[in-house]
């Protein structure tokens, strides 16, 4: 069955399925990176905190991209369930 | 705005609690992706408070201190100190005639007492089978990943005093 006739809610299931893939991945690396920074600090080597907070940020945002995509896709899918 | 949901007339709490099965899924999905960001934010704002400390912590400034007098400590033998605080115990040694060397004696793996081992010339960790140089406070062997921290000494009016600790 091609993609397209698939019904709205499984395709919305889907992308939001993608999505959640994508911040579970950014977030491994957000833990990771947490835990490099910390242990780098405390064995005195302070400036690899600014990388890691630039790239942490980024990742965050990255993140609320994806939340905000994720939002969309779910009122969109729930308001055309409601339009039909 | 594409990237911003179209605003619904529906109170929240039937967005939260929805009533059709079909629709739970993604209440379900959506606390989830919520939750996740939330937690990517507690780890920037992890990231954001390391790099503050790093930028107004100073280095601490350490004083001088007599820890032992010259020719106290036989060739092979050691004395325990403190330094800088009461809580920071280090080990002195006198590997050679001519040389004496302090480290911080808390092991860079889990915090055991290291000790040091004549036979072998190095210091070792009794807990996990850490080894580390009496030169340098290098790793040799094991789990812990850093150097022992070396406490800077300096010989002077015939006493050995701790003046600083240098890290990795």
């Amino acid at each position: 069955m091609p993609s397209n006739d698939l019904p709205p809610q499984t395709r919305g299931l889907t992308a939001i399925a993608g999505a959640m893939s994508l911040i579970v991945v950014l977030l491994i690396v957000q833990i990771w990176l947490l835990s490099a920074a910390l242990e780098s600090f405390l064995s005195g080597k302070r400036p690899t905190a600014l990388p890691a907070a630039i790239f942490s940020g980024l990742m965050f945002l990255i993140c609320f991209g994806l939340y905000l995509f994720v939002d969309r896709v779910d009122s969109d899918v729930r308001h055309s369930a409601e339009d039909r | 705005m594409k990237w911003l949901r179209r605003p619904s007339s529906e109170p929240l709490w039937k967005e939260e609690f929805s009533a059709r099965t079909s629709d739970e899924r993604y209440v379900t999905r959506r606390q989830l992706t919520k939750f996740l960001v939330l937690t990517s934010f507690g780890m920037f704002v992890g990231n954001l408070w390391i790099l503050v400390r790093s930028i107004f912590s100073k280095a601490p400034s350490n004083p001088e201190q007599v820890v032992a007098r010259k020719g106290e400590i036989p060739v092979g033998g050691v004395k325990l100190f403190t330094f800088p605080t009461k809580d920071d115990h280090c080990i002195l040694v006198r590997p050679s005639e001519n040389e004496h060397v302090a480290f911080s004696q808390k092991c860079t793996h889990l915090s055991c007492a290291v000790y040091y081992s004549q036979d072998n010339n190095r210091l070792e960790c009794p807990c996990h089978k850490g080894f580390f140089s009496i030169a340098d406070g290098s790793v040799l062997q094991g789990p812990p990943s850093r150097p022992l921290p070396k406490i800077v000494l300096e010989a002077r009016d015939g006493q050995l005093l701790a003046v600083g600790i240098k890290s990795s």
